[in-house]
């Protein structure tokens, strides 16, 4: 997973959400320790204070704790990450609905088309 | 210890009755990282040289870390020119040297590492480096400092993507923490991730001065975007 930034939003938003995304998918496990605000900064060529501001904001969510000497962790609550990828997941789906509204399907043909599709996919 | 790193206050500068600074009220915080921004001709590089003591005012005050620019604030300032001050005919070893000579807060080590890494030889003579290599080494120097502010003037100017890329990464990577950074150029776009706050620059005067996430919230758009608009010719 690379770190990429739209243009219209605020980077510290984007970043959040990105670290979610590796976080519900394993790339930070649950309970192990984050890398350091500055590796982290280094690696998605940000500022370390917009780093900084974009995981306060998780803690403030609960995905992240920190411990006062040792840096920061990602949460041990397994219910938590599960919420968050439930709630991701549904704003997902809604968006997909959304756009096939647009182009003119309703819901049970929106879903449907999405099953052919991923059939053949698999062949 | 000064809140504010650098303060200007009414701060004007004049050459031969053209004003380059326009009285200028500024002050810039201590553990950012600040893009001064604006085109050609605007006034940052007057602004950069007159907080590295290298220019005079003409009329108003600009402080560094509380102190007029001078002997004493030089040691606080780690200051990239925008045009080459070293001699050609020096090696990356000598120039290392020098630094260490000049300045008690330069790491040497860290400097040697950042050369090693890059391939660069301590008997490499400046000369024979491609102007690319030759701003990186620069900016290695000038990192390699630990100041309470760095004032890089056009760091990324006449460098390849890759290349902006490489100093931009090396910059975050080696600030001394709670110093401000002061990065003047044009090239928006390649800067924007790295920084905290945005001075928009035009005809002498400051006419932005906003932090970059407060623009893309508010504005709905890049600092690049809006830089366009602001400059639109």
């Amino acid at each position: 997973m690379t770190w990429q930034f739209s243009e219209d939003r605020a980077i510290y938003t984007q970043i959040a959400e990105q670290v979610k995304l590796r976080i519900i998918a394993g790339i930070y496990p649950v309970g192990t320790r984050l890398p350091s605000v500055r590796e982290l900064a280094a690696e998605a060529s940000v500022n370390p204070n917009t780093m900084q501001r974009a995981l306060a904001d998780l803690e403030r969510e609960g995905l992240l704790y920190s411990e006062r000497t040792s840096g920061r962790y990602v949460t041990e609550d397994c219910e938590k990450i599960r919420q968050i990828r439930h709630g991701l997941a549904q704003s997902v789906a809604k968006e997909f609905f959304f756009r096939m509204e647009q182009l003119g399907y309703t819901r049970p043909q929106a879903l449907k088309l999405a099953e052919e599709t991923e059939e053949q996919g698999n062949e | 210890m000064s809140e504010m790193i650098l303060t200007c206050k009414q701060l004007a500068k004049g050459y031969g009755g053209k004003l380059a600074l326009n009285y200028v009220d500024l002050s810039l915080p201590r553990g950012e990282i600040i893009g001064l921004l604006g085109p050609n001709g605007s006034g940052k590089t007057t602004l950069i040289k007159l907080a590295a003591g290298i220019l005079t005012p003409t009329s108003g005050e600009i402080l560094v870390a509380g102190e007029k620019p001078g002997v004493h604030t030089k040691a606080l300032v780690s200051y990239l020119p925008e045009r080459s001050y070293l001699n050609d005919w020096m090696s990356a070893g000598q120039i290392v040297d020098m630094f260490h000579d000049f300045y008690s807060d330069f790491d040497a080590v860290k400097a040697c590492e950042m050369l090693d890494r890059l391939g660069i030889s301590r008997r490499d003579k400046l000369k024979t480096m491609s102007k690319g290599t030759k701003e990186k080494v620069q900016l290695i120097l000038v990192m390699s400092r630990s100041a309470q502010l760095y004032l890089l003037d056009e760091p990324i100017g006449g460098v390849d993507p890759a290349a902006r890329d490489y100093i931009l990464d090396t910059i975050i990577s080696n600030y001394a923490e709670n110093s401000t950074v002061v990065i003047s150029t044009h090239l928006i776009a390649d800067v924007e991730r790295v920084l905290d706050r945005a001075l928009f620059i035009s005809g002498g005067k400051i006419v932005i001065n906003s932090a970059v996430d407060d623009i893309r919230e508010k504005e709905g758009k890049s600092v690049d975007a809006l830089f366009r608009e602001v400059f639109k010719c």
